[in-house]
């Protein structure tokens, strides 16, 4: 009986956990905003050019899912934590569209620091992300209105 | 120059470009579409009439890229034709060769030179990328930042002197300064020339009423329309140094088209002026592309 009762919770487990987004622990940082990398857009016409959160959640998994399916990128991916990235790109994009939001995720040196990632990688996901706006049917000024914010990271997101 | 033998030099060109790319390991096409520019009629990585400070190809600053690129402008009295190549290592340096003819077809046997009588001219350029970044340094003002320099042979020395030229060789120098505006899709460029050639050259350096480098100022401003699609304007100040045969700045409105990294087409409508004696000089100018 206790056996069958420990079936049963643990086949209610395994079913769950793919439910439930198991981000690993990270090193110990502060929080803050700033570490979104840039100073956000006021107002909510930019979210709204987005699509709102929703628009931005389709943009940044569509834009990460077509990154880790380029065999260009691959490698990059290979130790990254892919439920924590999809929810602080999320969150970041989201924040620096105006949303009253905070980043809670690392700032872009350190996230990055032990990536390796090259100028022309970092274009490849700049040209993922364009799809990506593009699909979602977001208007090119904006899209370049939020590349104005993303492209300065390239100083601490490639390192090689 | 005949067309056709601008249409071979092309495809030398192309051919070249990629038996190179195969030969190489580096890696090539990082750049972000038409973030290099289209090729000038000078055959340095620019707009249309003016020069950039961008590299030319899709090079990052670990790769390298190239371009090969045929130009025709049909004016009401002459036809203007230039091909040429040109390479960018590492985003960093420039280096190309252009050929341009400037044929004054039935116009020629008006100024008695001789129906179909053509100026060819090799340019032969260099650029290199002092400072700052038109593309990616978008929390800051201050443009790319490039230094050029341009030697320039026409074939027509004795009709030059002929002309009043003081010669039919010439070195130009520029300083150019190019931003890419994401925030407004706009490409912005300016470029200071230092110049004796008489029609960047084509009638020959220098002249009667000035044999002394002047510095003249190129402009180019674009917006993006999308990612493959920039229409723009650009002016281009000239000197006028000949005697008799005066000569006017240079305007255009232009869209430049990129298929993809490998083709991109320049398309536009130019005032060259006064050319030779024969006043507005209005046409099309249609530039291909073709590189990575």
């Amino acid at each position: 009986m206790s056996n069958l009762r420990t079936l049963i919770f643990a086949t209610a487990l395994a079913v769950a956990a793919p439910a439930v987004a198991e981000e690993k622990p990270v090193d110990p940082y502060t929080q803050s905003s700033a570490n979104a990398g840039a100073i956000p857009f006021t107002g909510d016409q930019m979210l709204a050019a987005f699509h709102g959160r929703d628009g931005v959640a389709r943009i940044v998994d569509d834009t990460l899912d077509r990154s880790v399916a380029d065999p260009k990128l691959r490698e990059i991916f290979h130790a990254t934590d892919m439920e924590r990235l999809r929810r602080t790109l999320k969150e970041q994009v989201v924040y620096l569209l105006g949303a009253p939001v905070a980043y809670t995720g690392r700032d872009m040196k350190t996230t990055h620091k032990d990536q390796g990632i090259n100028t022309a990688e970092f274009n490849i996901l700049v040209e993922h992300l364009q799809l990506a706006m593009d699909k979602e049917g977001v208007a090119y000024r904006y899209q370049n209105q939020l590349l104005a914010k993303l492209a300065p990271m390239k100083r601490d997101v490639v390192t090689r | 120059m005949t067309s056709k033998s601008g249409v071979i030099s092309l495809a030398l060109g192309l051919a070249m470009a990629g038996s190179l790319a195969e030969a190489s390991d580096m890696e090539t096409s990082g750049k972000l579409l038409l973030t290099g520019g289209v090729t000038s009629v000078e055959g340095a990585g620019g707009g249309g009439l003016a020069s950039w400070a961008t590299i030319t190809g899709y090079g990052t600053r670990d790769e390298w890229g190239a371009n090969a690129h045929a130009t025709l402008v049909e004016l009401p009295d002459y036809q203007f034709r230039a091909g040429g190549v040109s390479v960018g290592f590492h985003d960093r340096v420039e280096v190309s060769y252009t050929r341009q003819a400037f044929d004054t077809g039935e116009t020629g046997a008006k100024l008695g030179l001789g129906q179909g009588f053509t100026f060819n001219q090799d340019v032969v350029g260099a650029k290199v990328r002092v400072l700052g970044d038109a593309v990616y340094a978008q929390d800051s003002w201050v443009p790319q930042v490039a230094v050029g320099v341009q030697w320039k042979k026409n074939d027509r020395d004795t009709l030059i002197k002929a002309l009043g030229g003081k010669d039919d060789s010439g070195v130009d120098y520029y300083v150019a300064a190019t931003k890419v505006l994401l925030n407004q899709s706009l490409v912005m460029s300016g470029a200071l020339r230092a110049t004796k050639a008489n029609q960047t050259g084509l009638l020959g350096f220098g002249g009667g009423k000035n044999d002394d480098y002047q510095i003249q100022f190129e402009g180019s401003a674009g917006y993006l329309v999308s990612k493959r699609l920039l229409i723009g304007a650009e002016y281009r100040s000239k000197p006028d140094n000949l005697v008799g045969l005066k000569e006017d700045d240079w305007v255009d409105v232009f869209a430049a088209y990129a298929f993809n990294k490998n083709l991109s087409v320049t398309a536009a409508y130019a005032d060259l002026g006064t050319i030779a004696t024969f006043k507005d000089q209005r046409g099309l100018y249609l530039s291909i592309q073709a590189g990575f």
